[in-house]
């Protein structure tokens, strides 16, 4: 379980990191906390000519107040960091929810949000929060400098995404959560730490039977997050429990994974939507 | 609840060692990182392993051209079957005693045909493990695909591909037994139950995974292995058949181990590939299995498929039980031990705690394209339980009675030993009845019903809805202390008798020899205690040397429950023989009868006045440095080799009782484990702290059998979860607190009285897991019968979701 040869460099700079990438492309991997590359690598799932270490980054590893009032979150910022930084937990506590279950302590403190967003597993939680969140993805390149992409396009398929391969990712924006804006972290897991068997982002502003936006997200059903607009467009419309359910249960095409077949899946989210029912505010009508 | 051993022969026995929870001396060395495994040793000159292995379940070899590799950076030689064939010999794994087993020869590398996913197709030999991953990876491998065999009910198909041209069917193994009678007990039952049920594979999952060093040195024409092993003397034996050269040709070591559960008592092709290079190469060769191979290689266990009856009179007693059960057991059966022995156990041990005298079992073993299979901790004694103690829990809950009442109204009683079980086993003494009592005191059996039934009542009242708790139980029996009823008898080269050296070195310490090994349980500590309390010195002066067959006499090894109650016996007797010569040594020099002086924590003393006469320094002291002080003609002996095989009974059967309480959530079909409480009864107990932790650690490995882990084949014969994210092995977080409690009954058949408690805490933990969840789901009219109980099958099983398994 040793990596195929590569060649390994360490970005002195953006600007450094830029040039290798635009020199490589696809050929080039970036390793940020290494959590799902190191593995990728020594099982020879992938077997890059180059490996761009970007730690060395430090201004990519910032937390910081956007210029809009927003968030401002640097690729390298490590899982525990949004954990516990104060700046997330008042613009987007969501993110704050999620972070702990995302695998272990150790992992937590490797793992960056920007080598989550880039590699974008399906069953990963800050993709799905992005989407939930309506977040900005930014990226970098030596040719077409810094461009702007909604996470909602970001994610093509499954560990495909809009980025190119001469780009780097280099953070991510978001809005400041608005005086009304409440969200619901839910997710089940086999084992704690584990990827989701199927989780589900929420944010929304407003208040129950009057939600100005709502973005509901599913992970761990498909190929990317899913955001399941029907059932979240009938909550905004005021549809109660049982009218959000059956709009669920018409959008979503859950996709099997080795211990839980789609049935189960469309059986667990309809679950975890009445659960973010409630956390949402609204009336537990008992169903 | 420890006793101070009965002895048979009189010497002054107040435990002062045994018995005691002595934290481990050898831990200090683990946990500062200062362990020597496998992959840790220096070797000069040292070559690195390995394999292009199988990516298809069954296939012809149709090129297979090592030139890519050989022309690679850093590489020495690469092999494929026909190259190592000339140097070696191919095993055979049967155990010749068993007339209805047929097996395959099995070379270290496949030669013309692969088996199965994983299995070694050619062995690269280079400078360092990435240089020769990048030439195995280089090797061009053709092969032209046969119909995999993943059912073992379609391999065993008259019409089935046949998986070995040597044999004429893929039956490995069939055997039945039947009493005179248990037909007309069925006819005549009150109440019959019939359970179909399925466990899927797992595999041991050690935290190191195997690994050797072989080196040959041509000077003396001897192979010296070093390996993370449970068994030295057997590899041995292995190693010398492989190469075809003579046991004392061979010395093997077991380095620091790190985890074996029965996976590391095996001749792995891999392995012995490995040993042929090194001495064709004659420099130093190192194979460390990784991960992904681990998964591939491995040998795996517990895939069964049975059905189980049980009948019960109007009395509501127990009065047959029936099992028919089937077993893909892969391509081989694994050298030297075979692949068939989960199934005998369950043909031996199904019902067997219970009076109902009337049985009747088949088991067959199928061979199919999967890995191979053999031993894992407890082998098939938790099958045996799973079905059993289901079974009864069905019959209880039809009946109306409760599983509690049921059981100590159908067990063997505790005053009717020996006793023989339908199936021919034997029992030397039992205390089923006590365990359970007091597995019900320990859990609180009538609170936790009580909190049941609030909890129902809660229901009715609209809370905790979907959320339902229950409790499950298991009596069991696990064998221990082996005679030569199987392996020696079978012709598989493992010795029933151990032996154990004792010696006073030279600055006052005793020094002790055993054939054990030490996987991290801490039975290096636990024989520290025996040699102290045997000697008559403190545990702080007693070195332990394990598991080196150069320097320590012979040993079985460490399976089966058998390190402590075996080679911990033939300790004991050697150190008790040492004793006796260092009383006579001390006597003679300090002009005494040996009569009246007794050796106590390593000091002489007079009996009368218990003044002090020397220490074993001072001994030690005289006899080595001035044996003038001893009267003329006197020669101490300063050391003392004792051997013991137990070859009263084919095992020395330990029994217990394990509960669980557990929480469904119908909502989701997750699953919490509140509680697991286990009684264990493996007579004198050594060291509570590290029993009660091996139980635990046991109990665990069980926990996750019941409810996480599963070798998912896909019907190509590709195992679909090779990696520790996709394989769910029990993490500690969704573990419960474990309660251990002991009842002790010392087996008469030693003077220590130890039999074994390795396995116990898995053996009733699959059963008293499933009971417990049936029970909660029992107000639903639902039941789970498949192993690993997932999410998936409980929402199946309560009719949440309907579609069929994709």
């Amino acid at each position: 379980m040793k990596p195929a040869p590569f060649v390994y460099v360490r970005a002195a700079s953006v600007e450094h990191a830029l040039e290798v990438l635009a020199e490589h492309g696809d050929d080039a991997l970036v390793l940020a906390g290494g959590q799902s590359l190191v593995p990728m690598l020594n099982l020879r799932l992938v077997q890059p000519a180059v490996v761009l270490d970007i730690n060395a980054l430090h201004g990519l590893a910032t937390i910081e107040s956007h210029t809009a009032g927003g968030l401002r979150l640097g690729a390298l910022v490590r899982h525990r960091e949004i954990a516990v930084d104060p700046l997330v937990a008042a613009c987007a506590p969501l993110l704050r929810a999620a972070a702990p279950w995302i695998a272990h302590p150790a992992v937590r403190h490797r793992g960056t949000l920007g080598g989550s967003l880039a590699l974008g597993d399906p069953a990963a939680e800050w993709p799905a929060c992005a989407v939930a969140l309506d977040a900005t993805i930014r990226l970098a390149s030596r040719t077409g400098g810094e461009r702007c992409v909604a996470a909602e396009s970001f994610f093509h398929g499954l560990y495909r995404s809009d980025r190119r391969g001469d780009e780097l990712l280099v953070g991510c924006d978001l809005a400041q959560a608005s005086h009304d804006s409440v969200f619901s972290f839910r997710e089940l897991a086999r084992r704690h730490g584990d990827y989701a068997a199927v989780g589900l982002a929420v944010s929304a502003c407003g208040r129950p039977g009057a939600w100005r936006t709502l973005r509901l997200v599913f992970f761990g059903i498909g190929d990317t997050p899913i955001r399941a607009t029907a059932c979240g467009e009938a909550l905004a419309a005021g549809a109660g429990l049982a009218e959000a359910r059956a709009q669920l249960e018409a959008e979503l095409e859950p996709r099997a994974d080795l211990w839980f077949s789609a049935q189960a899946k469309r059986h667990l989210a309809v679950h975890l939507l009445r659960e973010a029912w409630r956390d949402l505010g609204h009336p537990d009508t008992g169903e | 609840m420890s006793s101070a051993p009965a002895n048979r022969d009189g010497t002054d026995l107040r435990a002062r060692a045994i018995g005691q929870s002595t934290v481990r001396a050898e831990a200090r060395r683990f946990v500062t990182g200062a362990g020597a495994y496998v992959d840790d040793l220096p070797a000069h000159r040292l070559l690195h392993a390995a394999f292009l292995r199988s990516p298809v379940a069954h296939g012809t070899i149709v090129k297979l051209d090592l030139a890519p590799a050989l022309r690679m950076e850093g590489v020495v030689a690469a092999y494929d079957g026909e190259a190592l064939a000339p140097h070696c010999q191919p095993v055979r794994g049967l155990l010749a005693h068993l007339a209805d087993m047929q097996a395959a020869l099995q070379w270290p590398l496949a030669r013309d045909r692969v088996r199965w996913v994983g299995e070694p197709v050619a062995l690269v030999i280079a400078e360092s493990r990435a240089l020769a991953e990048d030439a195995a990876q280089a090797i061009a491998f053709e092969w032209a695909e046969l119909p995999p065999l993943v059912d073992p009910r379609l391999a065993l198909e008259p019409d089935a591909p046949r998986l070995h041209a040597e044999l004429d069917s893929n039956l490995m193994f069939a055997a039945t037994v039947a009493t005179a009678n248990v037909e007309q007990a069925f006819a005549q039952a009150g109440t019959v139950v019939e359970l179909a049920m399925r466990t899927e594979r797992v595999t041991a999952m050690a935290l190191e995974p195997r690994g050797l060093l072989a080196q040959w040195d041509a000077a003396q024409h001897r192979l010296t292995v070093h390996m993370g092993t449970q068994v030295p003397w057997m590899m041995q034996a292995v190693f010398a058949g492989v190469l075809g050269i003579g046991c004392d040709q061979v010395r093997v070591v077991a380095a620091d181990t790190g985890g074996s559960f029965g996976s590391k008592i095996h001749c792995y092709g891999d392995e012995s590939a490995v040993a042929v290079a090194a001495k064709r190469l004659g420099r130093p060769v190192r194979y460390v299995a990784d991960r992904l191979e681990a998964f591939v290689s491995d040998v795996h266990a517990r895939g069964h498929e049975a059905v189980v009856r049980a009948a019960v009179d109007a009395d509501g007693r127990l009065t047959a039980f029936e099992v028919d059960d089937l077993c893909g057991a892969g391509p081989f059966s694994i050298y030297p031990r075979g692949s068939v022995n989960e199934s005998r156990h369950v043909l031996g041990l199904t019902g067997a705690c219970y009076r109902a005298t009337e049985y009747r079992a088949r088991i067959r073993v199928a061979m199919q394209t999967m890995a191979i299979y053999g031993q894992y901790r407890g082998v098939g004694h938790p099958l045996a339980c799973l079905f059993t103690e289901a079974a009864v829990d069905a019959a209880a809950r039809q009946l109306g009675i409760d599983p509690l009442a049921f059981r100590r109204r159908n067990l063997v009683p505790d005053d009717a030993y020996p006793h023989r079980a339908p199936s021919g086993a034997r029992f030397e003494r039992l205390s089923l009845c006590a365990c359970l009592d007091e597995l019900a005191r320990l859990m609180g059996y009538d609170r936790l019903r009580a909190d049941q039934r609030e909890r129902a009542a809660d229901h009715e009242r609209g809370a905790h809805q979907g959320v339902y708790r229950g409790i499950g139980l298991a009596v069991f029996v696990e064998n221990s202390n082996h005679s030569s009823a199987n392996y020696g008898r079978g012709g598989a080269p493992i010795a029933s008798r151990d032996g154990a050296m004792v010696r006073l070195t030279q600055g006052g310490g005793i020094q002790c020899a055993v054939g054990l090994t030490d996987s991290g349980q801490g039975v290096t500590t636990a024989m520290a205690q025996i040699a102290a309390d045997a000697v008559g010195a403190s545990i702080v002066d007693i070195r332990v040397f394990m598991g080196d067959t150069e320097h320590t006499p012979v040993s079985g090894g460490n399976w089966g429950s058998r390190g402590t109650g075996i080679s911990g016996e033939a300790l004991w007797q050697a150190g008790i023989a040492l004793r006796a010569q260092l009383v006579a040594a001390a006597a003679a020099l300090h002009a005494c009868s040996p009569d009246a002086l007794e050796l106590v924590d390593g000091t002489f003393l007079r009996r009368d006045d218990r003044a002090c006469v020397c220490t074993l320094q001072a001994l030690a002291d005289a006899i080595y440095f001035r044996p003038e002080r001893f009267p003329r003609g006197f020669q101490p002996e300063p050391a003392a080799q004792r051997h013991y095989a137990q070859t009263e009974y084919d095992g020395i059967y330990t029994n217990g009782a394990s509960a669980s309480w557990v929480e469904v959530d119908t909502r989701t079909g997750f699953i919490k484990v509140l509680g697991h409480w286990i009684v264990d009864d493996c007579g004198t107990v050594i060291n509570p702290l590290l029993l009660d932790e091996q139980l635990r650690g046991a109990a665990v490995q069980g926990i996750g059998q019941a409810l996480f882990e599963g070798c998912l084949y896909g019907n190509q014969g590709e195992l679909r979860n090779a990696t520790l994210a996709d394989y769910l092995v029990p993490m500690a977080a969704e573990m419960p607190d474990i309660h251990v409690g002991h009842v002790t009954t010392p087996t008469a058949t030693s003077a220590l009285g130890a039999k074994g408690g390795a396995e116990a805490g898995i053996t009733g933990a699959l059963a008293s897991v499933v009971n417990a969840i049936n029970d909660a789901l029992a107000p639903l009219g639902a039941q789970v019968l498949e192993l690993p109980v997932t999410p998936e099958r409980v929402l199946r099983a309560i009719g949440a979701i309907h579609d069929p398994a994709p």
